[in-house]
């Protein structure tokens, strides 16, 4: 039976990373109207320096910190010359995004190379501790939960709770009239999506130090992330956060009960709820 | 001023001066259609001008020209010696023009006190400092609240809880929040009660004493008439009148063609 306990708990680490890559992407569609599918690709180039800053200063905290700050200017860059330019267009977004991925991904594997690297976690997360019940479960990936639950409590406060965060929901109310309030909701834009890159590079260290990093890593962890937002609702941060639970879960218990079906598993719920519910569990009305 | 059927106007306050906002000769476009076709209006400190003039004929997008939501593409707009034109919607709000909006859009996950700080919010404020200096009294929380005591029972439901006429109360309280000289108002009455129609009457009277300027747009001419210095009637994009109150009630050619009343009603 401690197995299954165990595929709980794995369930619900994973769950804690695809939550750093989905809120970022799900808070700057609600306010941007924005499909940028080069989150993985953040994720990925996140993750390769956070690699190469913890080698070479030999400080984890330093590597996750710095491969999420790296990302910020990088999609500033990309938000501000390139999906600019595709104005509320999905369809150009989502084309234009997929290439700025895919030119990510290959200069990626030119400075990199195709490996697959582990970023190197600090001695004290490479043990295993004894949790309640008796299972022996890796520091690290436990550390991940309780990493995930610190950053989804600062974000639903920031979010729920502070001025910023009632501007933020009101944009993706109703953006003409926030910025007829006197709100530069541009700026407000710089700001969200910041967030949400930086959210992603330090999901890509994070995330690296247990997935490892290879070329091609940043395609599957977006579509965990894409999965996550379709089934918590597009634009819904506490969507984000039942999302990477229930796919966390789903991914866990399908590998370890029907490893043959793990996609179904995954995706069989999913199209099931859209049945139901199109625009997922906490999705609102267009 | 080029419409042939256009009265003079009838300036007879003693204080004016220079106008708070002048609309010289837009023209606005909505998408593809030629909305505004050459517009043009002054409207003093303390003043209510009413746009009038049936659905479709551009009055919604001449408020929305105001506030730089849809920018006019020629013509310029005036206000306080600032130019607007190319000023974008939060520009014009921090200079001191706020916004009643057609189916007053409020936030509707926000609970009403968010709806209510939000124009008050670190990302809005920055030239806000000097406005509200020159109206009579400063608008905050508690003044809003005292002037709207409705919505001070319902301060933390979300938005979209409310009913329509608190609604109402909530989209002007809003726009006042960030102390406005000037609000622009576009069919506050949609929707609401005789009863509360009424009360919206005794709100823009207030706001007019309280010295600001307020530009309304009405389907509602009843009410429109009791409240507004100024009327001016839309037609196809043009000014076909301009004239006070008591003028438009005794031009039944206007009322009959462009408003499609009687004037016999009027009286």
């Amino acid at each position: 039976m401690h197995s299954g306990i165990l595929q709980a708990i794995n369930g619900v680490s994973f769950a804690a990373l695809l939550f750093l890559l989905a809120s970022g992407f799900t808070l700057s569609f609600g306010l941007m109207r924005v499909v940028n599918m080069a989150h993985g690709a953040y994720y990925l180039f996140g993750g390769y320096i956070g690699l190469t800053i913890t080698r070479y200063t030999g400080s984890f905290a330093l590597g996750v910190l710095g491969g999420g700050l790296a990302v910020i200017p990088l999609g500033y860059l990309i938000d501000r010359f390139l999906i600019s330019r595709t104005g509320e267009n999905h369809l150009a977004q989502v084309l234009l995004t997929v290439g700025i991925a895919f030119v990510l991904g290959d200069v990626a594997l030119k400075i990199w190379g195709g490996d697959n690297l582990k970023v190197p976690t600090p001695i004290e997360l490479r043990g295993a501790i004894e949790l309640p019940g008796g299972i022996i479960y890796p520091t690290y990936r436990f550390v991940l939960i309780l990493f995930g639950i610190v950053v989804g409590v600062s974000l639903w406060l920031l979010y729920r709770k502070t001025q910023i965060g009632a501007v933020v929901r009101a944009g993706v109310d109703d953006r003409e009239i926030v910025s007829a309030t006197g709100i530069n909701i541009d700026r407000l834009f710089v700001l969200v999506s910041a967030l949400a890159s930086f959210l992603a590079g330090i999901a890509g260290v994070v995330g690296g130090a247990f997935l490892t990093l290879y070329p091609g890593a940043e395609w599957e962890i977006l579509i965990y992330a894409l999965v996550v937002v379709i089934f918590g609702g597009l634009g819904s941060l506490e969507g984000a956060m039942i999302g990477a639970l229930i796919v966390g879960l789903l991914d866990a218990y399908g590998r370890w009960l029907l490893p043959e079906f793990s996609y179904f598993v995954l995706f069989g719920p999913m199209a099931i709820l859209l049945l139901f519910r199109p625009r997922g569990i906490f999705g609102r009305e267009g | 001023m080029s419409s042939p059927t256009m009265s003079s106007p009838t300036m007879s306050s003693p204080t004016m001066s220079k106008p708070l906002l002048t609309v010289s000769d837009i023209h606005t476009y909505y998408g593809d259609s030629y909305v505004l076709q050459g517009v043009s209006l002054t409207l003093h400190k303390g003043q209510i001008a009413a746009i009038l003039g049936r659905n479709g004929m551009g009055k919604t997008t001449l408020i929305r020209s105001v506030a730089g939501l849809t920018p006019p593409r020629t013509g310029d707009i005036v206000y306080r010696d600032i130019s607007l034109r190319g000023k974008p919607p939060y520009a014009i709000a921090q200079a001191g023009i706020a916004i009643v909006p057609q189916g007053r859009r409020i936030f509707r996950s926000l609970s009403v006190r968010e709806n209510l700080m939000l124009p008050t919010s670190v990302l809005a404020r920055s030239s806000r400092a000097s406005n509200g200096r020159q109206t009579g009294q400063r608008w905050d929380f508690d003044e809003v609240l005292k002037e709207f005591p409705q919505l001070a029972e319902r301060i933390d439901h979300p938005g979209g809880s409310l009913s329509g006429g608190e609604q109402q109360m909530l989209s002007i309280g809003r726009a006042l929040m960030a102390n406005p000289e000037m609000i622009l108002m576009d069919e506050p009455s949609e929707g609401l009660s005789p009863r509360l129609v009424l009360q919206a009457q005794e709100i823009m009277r207030r706001l007019r004493a309280r010295g600001h300027a307020i530009l309304l747009v009405e389907q509602n001419l009843e009410l429109a008439l009791s409240v507004a210095d100024e009327v001016y009637v839309l037609s196809s994009g043009r000014f076909v009148f301009h004239g006070t109150p008591a003028e438009l009630a005794k031009a039944t050619q206007v009322l009959d063609q462009h408003l499609g009343v009687s004037g016999a009603k009027m009286i």
